[in-house]
C-alpha cells in the first residue's frame, strides 16, 4: 500500500498482562526459541479458569496513593498500562503533547463490590418489604466511590487525571465491538486529518465474580481444566477472561517524523461490521470485511494473530473463515493470542495490536498453541499481521498491521 | 460534486433532517414542545419503588411507555426506538433502510437489584453466599433472557436490528456529555466522507434504587423535594443538585448535499463540536474552567462561528452548586461582554438531567428553538444567584429570533462536549 503522511503509526505501546509487563516482557513470547506458557488460575474462581494479572508495583505509573485508591483493578490496569504506552511513545510529562492527545478507550462496566452486593442480598433474602432495599439496605451500604468504579468512562478519566492526557476523551462499548470502535475512530480520524496523535486501549481484569456472573449469564465461560482457545469446541466453548491492559500511541506519520518518533508498524487499516449470527454469517462477514482489506495482498502466507475467544459456534464460524483465506489463495499462519493471555473482550483487540506491531518491528512471531491446522510454522519473519476480532456474541472485524517504510523501525 | 456545499474549511455540511424524543414531558416533539413552551415541568415524586426515607424522592421518570417490569435497558430500549421512529418519519426513512452508522449513547448495562435476588433466590446452590450462589444460577442456563441487561452491545444491537444500519453499531459513553458525542461523532463521519448520514441516539433510563443512591451519595441531587416541579432551579442562588431523569432523543444526520439531492427538509446544520477533558478531579471541573473553556474555544473554532455570533445557549445548567457556576465562569471567559447579551436556559429545569441521554435531548430542543423562534424558559427562577448574572430567560418562554445556538454538555471523568447548530445555509 502507498504511504502517506497519514499513514497510521504506532509510535508507543503499553502492555500489561498475565505474563508480565512492558514491551519487552512481550516481544520475549516471540523470540524463535520462545516456549510460553500461559499462567492460569484455576482454582479461585472454580469452575471457571481466569489469567491472572502478573504482579505489579503500581506506584511505577500511578504514584499517588490517593489516585490508587480512587480505582477499582479495571481501572488501575488500565491506567498503567497507558502510562506505559504514554512513556514508551516519548509522550509522558509532555504538557504539549499530552493536551492534544486524543483518548480512546474501549471498556465494559466497571467493577461492583461484590461483598457489598453479597451483605445486601443476605439482607433481603426472604424478605416480602420491597422498600427495604431503597430506604434501609443501599443508602448505608453503597459508599460514593463504589460508583466511580462503575462508570465506563471512568478509565478515561483516571489517565486523564494521573497521565494528563486532555485533547479528548471518548469511551466506546460493546465488548469486542468496544476494542474494534476504539480502533477504527482513531485511525480513521488520522487518515481524514481530524486529529494527529491518539492513546488508544481498553483494560479487564479478570480476577471478579461480578465479571464472570455477567458472562455466565450468556453461557460464555470455559469451565474446567484449561483448554487452548482451538480446543474447546467438543466441550462447548467458552472463554476464559484474561487480565490484560493494553494501550497503543497511535501517531499521524507526519506528526511522529517531526517529533522524532521512531514506529513499531503501521497501521495499513481496521474494519468491521456486524451480522446476525446465523448460520454461516460471521464467516460470510468476515471475508467480506477481509475482501475489503486484504483483496490487493500478495497470495502468500499471512500471519494472523486471531482474537478468537473460544465461545460457540463463533469460534467455529471463525475456523470457517481462515478456512475461506485458503481458498482464497492464502496460506494463513494463524496464532490464537487467547490460548496465551486469555480473553481481554474490551481490550483484546489493542492487545492483539500491540501483539502483531511487536511482531513485525522484531520480526518473531508467537508458537503455535495447538488444536488448528493452521497454527503451523511460519517461514521468515511477519512483513505484515492480520488481526481478528470475532466478537463472543457480536461484531466482526479485521485489522491489518505492516512494517512501516521510511521510518527508522523500533 | 460541483455544487456541493463545504464549510468554512472545506469540509463536508452535516445537517439534521429528523428528530424523535421522549421525556418526562411527554411522547414526541410536539407533547415537549408544548411542555417546554408553558414553562412546564416533568418532575414528580418517585412512584416506581418507595423513597421514604431517602434524601432526594423527586425524578423525571417515563413511566408511559409500556415497559413491564422495569429495567433500565428495556426502557432505555423502548425510549430510543420511539425516538428513532419519529425521526425518521420527520427525514421521511423507511424504517429498516437507514444508509449510515448507528451511533448511540446507552446508559450502563448492570445488575439490577431484581435481577440479583432472582438469581440468588432460583440458585441450586443455596448453601453457598454471595456470588459463588449467584454464579451457579447462572450455570443452569435458565436467565440467558438476562444476559441482555449485561450487555452493552445489546441496546445499539437492538435498534440496528430494527433499523437497519450500515456497518458495526458503535456504543459510546462520555458520561452526560454522551449525547452531544453521539452527534460530534455523526458530524465527523459525514465530514470525513465515511457516510452520507449517521443516526445519533442517546437514551438513559436509570431511575432505580441504586441508581438514585449513588447520585445522592455524591451530593448531586436536590434534596428540594416540594413541590417535585420546583426540585430543578438552574442558576438560581438556592438550586442545591440536579434531579435525576429519563429521556431518549434521536437526530438523523446527513450530508447537506445528500438531503438536497433528495429533497429532504433541512431542520438545522450541526456547525461543528469541539471537547476537552478535565485532569482536575473525577467529578469537578479545574477551578478556572480551562477545560469547560477548551471545549468551547474548540467547538466555535470548528464551526467557524465567532463568540458573538452565539445568539442562544442551551446550557448544560444542572442545577448544582458547581456546574452552574463553572458553567457561567467559562462562558464569561469565551464571549466575554457579549454573553450579558445572550439569552441561556436550561431545559433541565423542566426535564431534569437525563444524563447519558441529555446531549441528545437538548439537541433537539436546540433545533426547535432555532425553528420555532422561542426560547424555552428556565422555571423556577425565584432567587437569582448574584455571582450567575446570566438573561436565564426566567421562568417564562420569549419569542427571539435565533440563528446560531451553542449547547453545553459536560460529564463525570472530565467530559466536556459542546455543539454549535444554526439554520439552513443561505
Amino acid at each position: 500500500m502507498r504511504e502517506t503522511p497519514r499513514d497510521v503509526w504506532v509510535t508507543g505501546i503499553g502492555l500489561v498482562s498475565s505474563l508480565g509487563e512492558g514491551v519487552e516482557a512481550h516481544a520475549a513470547l516471540l523470540a524463535p526459541a520462545a516456549e510460553p506458557a500461559p499462567v492460569l488460575d484455576e482454582a479461585a474462581f472454580a469452575p471457571y479458569v481466569v489469567h491472572p494479572l502478573a504482579p505489579i508495583d503500581l506506584s511505577k505509573q500511578i504514584p499517588k496513593k490517593s489516585d490508587q485508591r480512587q480505582m477499582e483493578g479495571w481501572q488501575r490496569i488500565g491506567v498503567y498500562a497507558a502510562g506505559l504506552a504514554l512513556t514508551d511513545a516519548g509522550i509522558a510529562g509532555k504538557p504539549e503533547l499530552l493536551d492534544r492527545t486524543g483518548l480512546v478507550v474501549a471498556a465494559g462496566s466497571g467493577e461492583r463490590d461484590t461483598s457489598v452486593d453479597r451483605t445486601v442480598l443476605e439482607k433481603l433474602d426472604g424478605r416480602e418489604d420491597t422498600g427495604l432495599l431503597a430506604k434501609e439496605i443501599l443508602p448505608s451500604a453503597l459508599r460514593p466511590t463504589l460508583f466511580l468504579a462503575q462508570l465506563s468512562n471512568l478509565l478515561a478519566g483516571n489517565i486523564s487525571v494521573v497521565h494528563n492526557v486532555t485533547g479528548s476523551s471518548r469511551t466506546f462499548m460493546g465488548e469486542e465491538m468496544a476494542g474494534l470502535a476504539a480502533a477504527e475512530n482513531a485511525v480513521r480520524r488520522i487518515v481524514a486529518g481530524q486529529g494527529e496523535l491518539f492513546l488508544v486501549g481498553g483494560s479487564l481484569n479478570s480476577e471478579r465474580e461480578d465479571l464472570l456472573l455477567g458472562y455466565e449469564l450468556g453461557r460464555n465461560l470455559w469451565r474446567g481444566p484449561f483448554r487452548p482457545v482451538w480446543a474447546r469446541r467438543q466441550a462447548g466453548g467458552g472463554f476464559v477472561p484474561g487480565s490484560v491492559g493494553a494501550f497503543l500511541v497511535l501517531e499521524a506519520r507526519a506528526h511522529a517524523e517531526a517529533r522524532g518518533a521512531r514506529p513499531y508498524a503501521r497501521i495499513a487499516g481496521v474494519v468491521s461490521d456486524r451480522s446476525n449470527r446465523a448460520t454461516g454469517e460471521a464467516r460470510a462477514s468476515g471475508l467480506r470485511l477481509f475482501q475489503s482489506l486484504c483483496g490487493a495482498l500478495p497470495r502468500a502466507q499471512l500471519p494472523v494473530l486471531s482474537g478468537a475467544s473460544g465461545v460457540e459456534p463463533v469460534t467455529g464460524e471463525e475456523r470457517g473463515f481462515l478456512d475461506d483465506l485458503r481458498a482464497e489463495g492464502f496460506d494463513p499462519v494463524v496464532r490464537a493470542y487467547g490460548s496465551l493471555l486469555g480473553h481481554g473482550v474490551e481490550a483484546h483487540l489493542a492487545t492483539g495490536l500491540a501483539l502483531a506491531a511487536l511482531a513485525v518491528s522484531r520480526g518473531g512471531f508467537l508458537p503455535p498453541s495447538g488444536g488448528l491446522d493452521a497454527e503451523h510454522r511460519l517461514d521468515g519473519s511477519p512483513g505484515r499481521v492480520l488481526v481478528t476480532s470475532f466478537g463472543h456474541w457480536r461484531g466482526e472485524g479485521l485489522a491489518l498491521v505492516e512494517a512501516a517504510g521510511g521510518g527508522e523501525a523500533r | 460534486m460541483a455544487s456541493s456545499v463545504r464549510d468554512h474549511r472545506g469540509r463536508p455540511v452535516a445537517v439534521v433532517t429528523g428528530m424523535g424524543i421522549v421525556t418526562s414531558l411527554g411522547r414526541g416533539k410536539a407533547e415537549n414542545w408544548a411542555g417546554l413552551a408553558a414553562g412546564r415541568s416533568g418532575l414528580k415524586r418517585i412512584t416506581r419503588f418507595p423513597t421514604d426515607g431517602l434524601k432526594s424522592t423527586v425524578a423525571g421518570t417515563v413511566d408511559f411507555m409500556d415497559v413491564s417490569p422495569y429495567s433500565a435497558h428495556d426502557l432505555s430500549l423502548a425510549m430510543a426506538m420511539a425516538a428513532v421512529e419519529e425521526a425518521f418519519g420527520e427525514a421521511r426513512i423507511e424504517t429498516a433502510m437507514f444508509p449510515g452508522p448507528l451511533i448511540v449513547a446507552t446508559p450502563p448495562s448492570e445488575f439490577e437489584w431484581p435481577l440479583l435476588r432472582q438469581l440468588y433466590e432460583g440458585s441450586p446452590e443455596p448453601q453457598h453466599g454471595g456470588y459463588r450462589r449467584l454464579l451457579a444460577a447462572a450455570r443452569t442456563g435458565n436467565y440467558r433472557g438476562m444476559a441482555r441487561h449485561l450487555r452493552f452491545a445489546s441496546i445499539a444491537d437492538g435498534l440496528k436490528e430494527k433499523f437497519g444500519c450500515s456497518g458495526e453499531p458503535v456504543s459510546i459513553c462520555t458520561a452526560c456529555a454522551s449525547g452531544t458525542t453521539t452527534i460530534q461523532l455523526g458530524m465527523e463521519a459525514i465530514r470525513r466522507g465515511q457516510a452520507d448520514a449517521a443516526l445519533c441516539i442517546g437514551a438513559d433510563a436509570t431511575v432505580h434504587p441504586e441508581g438514585l443512591i449513588r447520585f445522592s451519595l455524591l451530593s448531586a441531587l436536590s434534596t428540594q423535594n416540594d413541590p417535585p416541579e420546583k426540585a430543578s432551579r438552574p442558576f438560581s442562588k438556592n438550586r442545591d443538585g440536579f434531579v435525576i431523569a429519563e429521556g431518549a432523543a434521536a437526530l438523523v444526520l446527513e450530508s447537506y448535499d445528500a438531503a438536497r439531492a433528495r429533497g429532504a427538509t433541512v431542520l438545522g446544520v450541526v456547525r461543528g463540536c469541539g471537547e476537552k477533558a478535565d485532569d482536575f478531579h473525577r467529578t469537578r471541573s479545574r477551578p478556572d474552567g480551562a477545560a469547560i473553556i477548551g471545549a468551547i474555544r474548540k467547538t466555535l473554532g470548528d464551526a467557524g462561528v465567532a463568540p458573538d455570533e452565539i445568539d442562544y445557549i442551551n446550557a448544560h445548567g444542572t442545577s448544582t452548586p458547581e456546574n452552574d457556576k463553572m458553567e457561567y465562569l467559562s462562558l464569561k471567559a469565551v464571549l466575554g461582554d457579549h454573553l450579558a447579551r445572550v439569552p441561556i436556559s436550561s431545559n433541565k429545569s423542566m426535564v431534569g438531567h437525563t444524563l447519558i441521554a441529555a446531549g441528545s435531548v437538548e439537541a433537539v430542543f436546540s433545533l426547535l428553538t432555532l425553528r420555532n423562534g422561542l426560547l424555552p424558559p428556565t422555571i423556577n427562577y425565584d432567587v437569582p444567584d448574584p455571582d450567575i448574572p446570566l438573561d436565564v430567560v426566567p421562568n417564562a418562554a420569549r419569542a427571539a429570533a435565533v440563528k446560531t445556538v451553542l449547547s453545553n454538555s459536560f460529564g463525570f471523568g472530565g467530559q466536556n462536549a459542546c455543539v454549535v447548530f444554526s439554520g439552513e445555509p443561505a
